[in-house]
Formats: structure tokens, C-alpha cells, sequence
């Protein structure tokens, strides 16, 4: 139970420092000369996206751990950050044609990038439909973790794919080799979205984790209850 | 275990599944059927005056080859429930790894025989020039076909346990089905368009990546799908 509050806390401190960065983003951050207002979704898009990407490296590094250790906590917390992670993939799906509308002039493109963004997210889809549809818990955390280790595994190559298509989509800014080409009142409004979204994913993965050991508490003494 | 008697016991087990299909050839049947059935559709459905055959070809061949392998993958596990004959199969005195080559290699021989009758009948049927790229095409095809099979024979030892199998597992694998398909459809497309081969090398060595990275996963990971 101190943990539920704990990771509830963290998420309503991160929500505020949200509502914090979209006035720093929309007040205090200089307007993009070419993209104009349309490019201050970039301090939500990319942020949501790293997390989305990363959530399925934890999802698959908690998996590989598992499958040596058995041990139920990695299993809940990969269980966790699958479902935080759908969440983010689904921010970086719909801002994306929100920017994409008065840029590109479309809302949707073949492109790469966009292509294996949607592809991340059914692969999300496919690893929680897999937690839903098996009824054995132990069989579930290993089905669930060979799906997350294969997930794990694909991300390199959605991610290399992206340098190898010719894309439209604008290239990496701030990760890249060399010193990121942002002026420093922009990257900062980044890098603090980019810790708020820290703060938001190890709130509602402390928050998710904190209930399905409740549930797990809960479905051992409904057995008991029944024998 | 020394690797001779790996391969020699995964060959038992690809060359069982492959006796029950060739003597009943239910699967092998309706799935030729529908491979001629797609080609005819497309046929009708397209306007020869404003889509030419060399760019439709790839999307029609990978399709075919898609929906053969899925029903392939369903069918690897299903086989074995009857009976409890996945149990039996578990008991014997065999590596678990030579279980899922054994697979593997079952349902590699069965959409390759797809993929023998669906290459003529495309170059047959839509006049596509297909033998003078016929060694790259093989290939081409052979590292595709290698790199969804590897995962699917993974993830179907694992959906035929679950509720509703047969429909789940396309929707997992079609997130790593994706990347093969769509260097293999690109690369397809050059082929046949005659374009030099040097402009499909870069396809070709990541789908060889792509296969070998995923076959020794599906090798490793498959015991955590059996083990009770």
C-alpha cells in the first residue's frame, strides 16, 4: 500500500510539472523560425518517444532476468512497463500527426520512422493481448518474457532501419554523435519535458507495479478462500 | 550435445511432421488453392493500363508467401496437441533445441514448397520476367522467408496453449514480420524491375542479420516455452 501512494505522489508531481513545461514551452521558449508554433510539440513528441522505446528495453532486459532468477518482481515490473510504455507509444502516434498536419501537410506517411513507431506500438498491443490470454501465472511470465526478449531485440532494428530509408522525418537533433544543434532556451525546455517524463514513467510504473501485487495478494487469498 | 546427434534428432522430428502433411495434404492442398485464388483476384482487380505487372508482383508473391506461412505456424503445434502428443514429444530423450530446429525445418520445407508453386504461377500468370533473376530471387526469398519463420515457430509453441491461438498468433508476430517483409518486398521490386544487384546488397545483409539474430533467440528461447 506505501508504495501505491508513493508512485501516486510521483505521478501527481510529475502532472504538475508537466502543466510546468507546457508554460515554459508555450511562454518561455523562443518560436522555431520555419516550423513556427507547430514545433513546440517537439517537447512532448521526443521526450514520449525515448520512453517509449526504452520502456521495451526494460520490458526486454526484466524478461532475460527472469527467465534466470524466476523471480515474480521482474516479471510484475516488466508486466508494468509494457503497459506504461503503450501508453507513451500512443502520445508519440497521435502528437506526431498533430505536427505532421501543418508540416507535411498530411497527418500519415509511409515513411520509416512513423511506420515502425506503429509497429513498437502493436508490438505492445501483442505483448499485453499475450498477458490477457493465458490463465496459468507462471506460464504467462514465461510466454510473457520470450515476447519481451524478442521485442527487445527488434528495437535495434526498427531503429537502425530509420538511417537506412530515405525519410521525412526531420533527423535526431539532440541524441546524435556531436553536440546537439538546438540553441540552449530550447533544449533546456527539452531536457526538463524530458525529466518530467522520467518522473511520469517511474510513477505509473511504481503505481501499476504496486497493484498488481495487490492483486496478486488478493487472488492467493480468494484460492485460499475457495479450498 | 554434440551437434551431429542435434541435427540428426531435429531431423527426426522435421521429417515426422513432414510425413503426417504429405500423407494427408489436407494443409498443403487448400493452401495451393488459395495461392492460385490470390493471383486470379489481383488479376481482376487491377487496371493493366495504369499499374504494370513488375509493380504489383512483389506485394501479390509476399502476400501469398505471408498467409502460408502463418497457416504453416499454426498448424507446427496444433498437430502435437492431439493425443497429448506434445508431451510425448517432451518426454523423449532429446535436446529441446532439436524440437524447434526440427519445426523450424518442417515448416521452412512446407512454405517453400508455397513458394516453388507460387513464383511460376506469378511469372506465368502476370508475364513477370522472373528467370533471369532467378539465383538473387532464391536467395532473396530464402533469407525472408528464414527470418518470420524462425520467430512464428517460436511464437506458435507458445499460442496454441493460450485461449484463442490461431488468432493470436498473427497479431504477435506481425510486429517482427514487418521488417523482413518490407526489406524483402523492396528488394523484390528492384529485382524484377531489373535494377543492378548492388542496389538490393544493403536489403540482403539485413535480412541475413535479421535471420541470424532471431534463429539463435528462437534457439535459446524455446525451452522457456515448453519447460513445465
Amino acid at each position: 500500500m506505501r508504495m501505491l501512494r508513493a508512485g501516486r505522489w510521483i505521478t501527481v508531481v510529475g502532472l504538475v510539472l508537466l502543466a510546468g513545461v507546457y508554460v515554459r514551452a508555450l511562454a518561455y521558449t523562443p518560436v522555431e523560425q520555419s516550423q513556427g508554433l507547430a514545433q513546440k510539440i517537439f517537447y512532448l513528441h521526443v521526450p514520449a518517444a525515448i520512453w517509449a522505446e526504452l520502456a521495451m528495453v526494460f520490458v526486454g532486459l526484466a524478461s532475460v532476468f527472469y527467465l534466470f532468477t524466476k523471480d515474480p518482481r521482474l516479471d510484475r515490473f516488466a508486466a508494468a512497463s509494457a503497459e506504461v510504455g503503450t501508453v507513451f507509444c500512443a502520445i508519440v502516434l497521435t502528437t506526431g500527426p498533430i505536427w505532421g498536419k501543418p508540416i507535411w501537410g498530411t497527418w500519415w506517411t509511409w515513411d520509416a520512422r512513423l511506420t515502425f513507431t506503429l509497429f513498437l506500438f502493436l508490438l505492445y498491443v501483442g505483448y499485453l493481448l499475450l498477458r490477457g490470454a493465458v490463465t496459468d501465472p507462471a506460464a504467462r511470465a514465461r510466454f510473457a518474457a520470450v515476447l519481451g526478449i524478442c521485442g527487445m531485440c527488434e528495437v535495434p532494428f526498427i531503429h537502425l532501419s530509420v538511417y537506412m530509408f530515405p525519410t521525412l522525418h526531420p533527423m535526431p537533433i539532440v541524441l546524435k554523435p556531436g553536440a546537439p544543434s538546438l540553441p540552449w532556451s530550447m533544449l533546456s525546455t527539452w531536457l526538463f519535458s524530458l525529466g518530467v517524463f522520467t518522473l511520469l514513467y517511474v510513477g505509473f510504473v511504481v503505481q501499476r507495479y504496486a497493484l498488481s501485487y495487490l492483486r496478486e495478494q488478493l487472488e492467493a487469498v480468494g484460492e485460499v478462500g475457495h479450498a | 550435445m554434440p551437434l551431429p546427434d542435434l541435427l540428426r534428432h531435429s531431423w527426426s522430428v522435421a521429417a515426422k511432421d513432414l510425413l503426417v502433411e504429405f500423407r494427408s495434404r489436407t494443409a498443403i492442398l487448400s493452401v495451393a488453392v488459395f495461392v492460385v485464388l490470390v493471383l486470379v483476384v489481383f488479376n481482376f482487380g487491377r487496371d493493366p493500363t495504369a499499374v504494370s505487372n513488375v509493380d504489383l508482383a512483389p506485394s501479390i508473391l509476399w502476400v501469398t508467401f505471408t498467409f502460408a506461412a502463418i497457416l504453416a505456424l499454426n498448424r507446427a503445434f496444433q498437430l502435437e496437441l492431439e493425443n497429448q502428443a506434445l508431451d510425448g514429444l517432451l518426454l523423449a530423450p532429446i535436446d529441446r533445441s532439436s524440437i524447434y530446429l526440427g519445426k523450424l525445418v518442417a515448416n521452412l520445407v512446407f512454405v517453400a514448397t508455397i513458394e516453388l508453386i507460387g513464383v511460376p504461377l506469378l511469372a506465368l500468370f502476370f508475364n513477370v520476367r522472373v528467370l533471369p533473376y532467378l539465383g538473387p530471387l532464391a536467395a532473396l526469398i530464402a533469407l525472408a522467408t528464414v527470418g518470420f519463420v524462425a520467430v512464428g515457430t517460436l511464437f506458435s509453441a507458445m499460442t496454441v496453449r493460450t485461449r484463442f491461438a490461431e488468432l493470436l498468433l498473427p497479431v504477435l508476430l506481425l510486429p517482427f514480420m514487418i521488417p523482413p517483409l518490407s526489406w524483402a518486398v523492396l528488394a523484390t521490386g528492384r529485382l524484377l524491375a531489373g535494377r543492378p544487384l548492388s542496389e538490393i546488397v544493403g536489403w540482403l545483409n539485413m535480412l541475413a542479420v535479421y535471420d541470424i539474430v532471431f534463429v539463435a533467440l528462437a534457439l535459446l528461447l524455446f525451452p522457456a516455452t515448453v519447460n513445465e
